[in-house]
């Protein structure tokens, strides 16, 4: 992602001559500029592509059957519910940052929250189309929600699948309220220095005339107090309800009491993880260095660092209680899970996610960041391989031998996991192109001088 | 539109501090109308949201009550400045918050357990704890989206113009000024006297506000009626829904997606085209014998020998203990709910038919009567085989084998019907007595 600075218009430091002047310019210039970058088409046209192949396996999958997936009894919940957990575990981060540090008052995570949002939007759209395509039957989603039908009968409210309906949805449409509200003052800029009326009429329209008065940002701080307030324990309870589909069940390996919590910890490492990958080439390209500090980098390596080590002891939690338990099913699906046909999956989770992150006990590595890129990347390669390790691996070898089987995913599978990637960055750099990359207002917020005391003359 | 853009933001401070006495057009106000437009307020600039507070202090104390600030960031303490008193937001959200836990309860409580009962592993209808979850998402759905909604509502918005659009300084209250407005219609406001008075507060500039008599007052026509069109329009489906419900059709039901509910297949008593008996089921051939069906024995299969019944079990069946136990087990399992355990014709299913007393029931017999004793085992193999009066044939139901076990069965229960202390054997007479 090093761009030579003559062909971005995004590098060089932001006119204005006050620091929030500063900061508009910086973050406006990004949706501003007539056309970016070549590399920015690049990827985009990568995107697309990838989005191409998303769309026509699922295509190709609706047109055969899930058949076309590697998907085989006993292994009914293969690739999709991997990648469903996957995705919406990446999306805690964003609520994590925007939500939870927000009633902290950790004022470092208004540089990146706005941002971290977004991936968490895309992330649960990535995530809500696997669990519509894994039934086969892409015209009966319906069926989960309470709605009078010619049936006569309703969704089974005690159904942890249900639960998910309700917690994923609840997820999804807070966090595009969040976001949405967060960038009304925002797209008031945008709309304020929009040079063509196509401009003016679109972010003026979402814009809804904020004007920035104080009696309305009154109510408008409450209002995001609230939202915070009430996304905090919405992002607790939904990787934990995520986790009651296997918790619930009596598949060992699956029927444990750790798992919301190590669900939880996992989504936030592995939300973590994609904010780095995804933040440490926006700043450099997008020329955000000085509002995406090395500080900010360093204090999500720490958090990288701390969720990795819960997840670690959640690991080892889980030999411990299936030896404890003295239960043979549970001893064999965790001998089998380290050292059964399957091994490497286990181990390149435990390398990826538990010994990778060490590295960030030196602070020269925490601020390096090609070894934060790096680290990001292995934590969400580990993360994927963690969901493949407990979904799929534990079904493969359950209590009756005759009927245990393997798993390992076909063609098919990896184009629609390849290609979910394809939804997510078109998304993401769509995002970044029209849309204000870092929530201003409440960067200028936090400035040195907005802080001023009244002037007495 | 960019000139205007740079127009204003250069000229912003400056044009009002130099023009203080002819303000009516200043600041760059290219839109704004005559002499004649009424005045919507005072507008005073400043550099720091510091000058801001203490601008608004004054304002406050000088008892404006129709005033307001704009600016970039919301500003630490501008509220207790100008005298905002809280917002009712976090009770309007407690209320959607306590709507949403109600509806939670009553939508899984009418749904699974009034409505349409669901009867889980004899778990009781209704049990709070498999309920929470989805109580608790509800709330937390009523209650985020009332914050949105009840935000914009109490804050006026969507509010698409404004006088302030007019000035194209006003641009930068999203920047990094600072504004202050004195509105005409607070009852304090005399033009002259609010001049002076945001003249001491040190802004960069105070100009004239007039009220918006540019920009038209309601939305061009076209796209009202573009806009009625489509919600009458997506009324239109709902409609032809809710008239199905309520109408009758003789038409097949619409099958937008077949599944596999049209399958290209004969299904049986179907008809068949290719075929010149136009029958999808085919007969079997003439002389077909499926496999283990021939049944040459005639004595194992229909209990005769020649044209006579047999008096004799076929040589297949041994006499045993065994064969006995079974023919009591099946005697049991098929018999007995007419003929009763011991074969008197008492079963429960004869006795509640004679109950009833409908006048069609022909009593089951009792198998352990004078001329059913006289029989010779092949007919009774023969009854049970193909019925007689209202009892159907077990044929299809019991295996040959079966079927000669439960014949000697009968014959036990018939010798012990009547049967004397000599039928006894020895060793076990002294236990009678």
């Amino acid at each position: 992602m090093t761009v030579a600075t003559d062909l971005n218009p995004y590098q060089g430091r932001p006119s204005g001559d006050t620091a929030f002047a500063r900061i508009t310019n910086n973050v406006a210039r990004i949706a501003e500029v007539p056309t970016p970058p070549k590399a920015w088409y690049i990827a985009f046209g990568i995107a697309l592509i990838l989005l191409a192949v998303f769309f026509g396996s699922i295509g190709w999958v609706f047109w055969t059957g899930i058949g076309a997936w590697g998907t085989q009894i006993p292994v009914a919940w293969a690739m999709p519910i991997v990648n469903f957990v996957f995705w919406v575990g990446i999306g805690h981060a964003g609520t994590l940052i925007s939500a939870i540090l927000y009633l902290f008052r950790q004022h470092w995570r208004t540089s990146i929250n706005r941002f971290a949002e977004a991936m968490t939007i895309f992330a649960v759209m990535c995530a809500a189309i696997f669990p519509g395509i894994h039934i086969g039957r892409p015209w009966l989603p319906y069926w989960m929600f309470p709605i009078p039908n010619q049936m006569e009968v309703w969704p089974q409210f005690r159904s942890p699948l249900e639960w998910d309906v309700f917690a994923v949805g609840t997820y999804a449409t807070v966090s595009i309220l969040f976001w949405y509200m967060g960038m009304i003052p925002d797209l008031a800029t945008f709309r304020d220095r929009s040079t063509s009326k196509i401009r003016r009429i679109a972010y003026g329209l979402f814009a809804m005339g904020w004007r920035g008065s104080s009696r309305q940002w009154h109510r408008y701080e409450r209002a995001y107090l609230l939202l915070a307030a009430l996304a905090t324990p919405l992002v607790l309870s939904v990787h934990s309800v995520v986790s009651f589909d296997m918790a619930t069940s009596q598949i060992p390996g699956w029927h444990t009491t750790i798992f919301p919590p190590y669900f939880v910890a996992g989504a936030v490492f592995g939300g973590f993880g994609m904010v780095v990958t995804l933040a440490v080439p926006a700043r450099q390209f997008f020329g955000l260095k000085h509002i995406i500090t090395l500080d900010h980098i360093e204090v999500m390596n720490k958090i990288i660092l701390a969720t990795g080590m819960l997840v670690g002891y959640s690991y080892a939690m889980e030999f411990f209680i299936a030896w404890y338990s003295a239960s043979p099913w549970e001893i064999f699906t965790f001998y089998n899970r380290a050292f059964g046909p399957v091994w490497w999956i286990a181990w390149t989770t435990y390398i990826c996610n538990v010994v990778f992150p060490q590295i960030f006990w030196w602070k020269k590595l925490r601020r390096n960041v090609w070894a934060t890129f790096v680290v990001g990347v292995f934590v969400n390669v580990g993360m994927w391989f963690e969901r493949f390790m407990i979904i799929p691996s534990s079904l493969t070898r359950d209590f009756l031998p005759s009927s245990w089987g393997y798993f390992l995913p076909n063609k098919i599978d990896y184009l629609t996991l390849g290609g979910s990637f394809g939804l997510f960055f078109t998304l993401f750099l769509l995002f970044c192109r029209y849309l204000p990359m870092v929530a201003m207002a409440e960067v200028k917020g936090i400035q040195p001088s907005a802080h001023a005391h009244p002037e007495e003359h | 539109m960019s000139d205007k853009q740079t127009d204003a933001k250069k000229s912003t401070g400056e044009a009002a501090k130099t023009e203080p006495d002819a303000p009516k057009d200043g600041a760059g106000t290219s839109k704004g109308g005559a002499g004649g437009t009424p005045l919507h307020g005072l507008i005073a600039e400043y550099e720091t949201p510091g000058a801001l507070l203490s601008a608004s202090k004054k304002v406050r104390d000088a008892g404006f009550k129709n005033w307001d600030t704009y600016t970039p960031f919301p500003v630490h303490g501008i509220d207790g400045a100008m005298g905002i008193k809280p917002t009712v937001l976090p009770w309007i959200v407690l209320g959607a918050g306590l709507t949403g836990l109600a509806t939670g309860i009553l939508l899984q409580w009418w749904t699974n357990t009034y409505d349409y009962p669901y009867l889980t592993s004899g778990k009781p209808m209704w049990s709070l704890p498999a309920h929470v979850p989805v109580m608790f998402e509800l709330m937390v759905l009523f209650s985020a989206i009332t914050a949105l909604v009840a935000m914009l509502a109490l804050n006026g918005l969507p509010e698409y113009s404004h006088p302030l659009d007019l000035k194209k300084y006003f641009a930068r209250a999203t920047d990094d000024r600072f504004f202050l407005v004195i509105q005409a219609s607070d009852p304090r406001f005399a033009e002259d006297e609010t001049w002076k008075l945001l003249e001491g507060t040190h802004p960069t500039a105070v100009d004239r506000l007039e009220e918006d008599r540019v920009t038209p007052a309601n939305m061009p026509r076209p796209l009202v009626f573009g806009l009625v069109l489509v919600v009458l329009g997506a009324l239109v489906p709902f409609a032809l829904i809710a008239r199905a419900r309520v109408s009758t059709s003789e038409k097949p039901r619409i099958h937008i997606i077949p599944d596999m509910d049209f399958q290209e297949k004969f299904k049986s008593q179907r008809m068949n085209p290719v075929f010149e008996d136009k029958r999808a089921m085919r007969p079997e051939l003439e002389g077909t014998v499926a496999v283990g069906a021939l049944e040459d024995d005639d004595h194992l299969y229909r209990g005769k020998l020649g044209d006579e019944w047999a008096r004799e079990f076929p040589a297949q069946i041994p006499i045993s203990d065994s064969t006995m136990k079974r023919g009591q087990q099946e005697f049991g399992v098929f018999c007995a709910p007419c003929h009763g355990q011991v074969g008197h014709g008492d079963g429960m299913v004869n006795e509640r038919a004679v109950e009833l007393a409908q006048g069609t029931w022909v009593p089951a017999s009792d198998v352990t009567q004078e001329y059913l004793r006289k029989q010779p085992v092949g007919e009774l193999f023969n009854t049970i085989t193909h019925g007689i009066r209202n009892m159907p044939p077990y044929g299809p139901q019991i295996s040959p084998e079966d079927r000669w076990a439960i014949v000697l069965y009968v014959r036990a229960l018939q010798r012990s019907r009547g049967a004397t202390i000599q039928d006894v054997p020895e060793a076990d007479r002294g236990s009678l007595k």
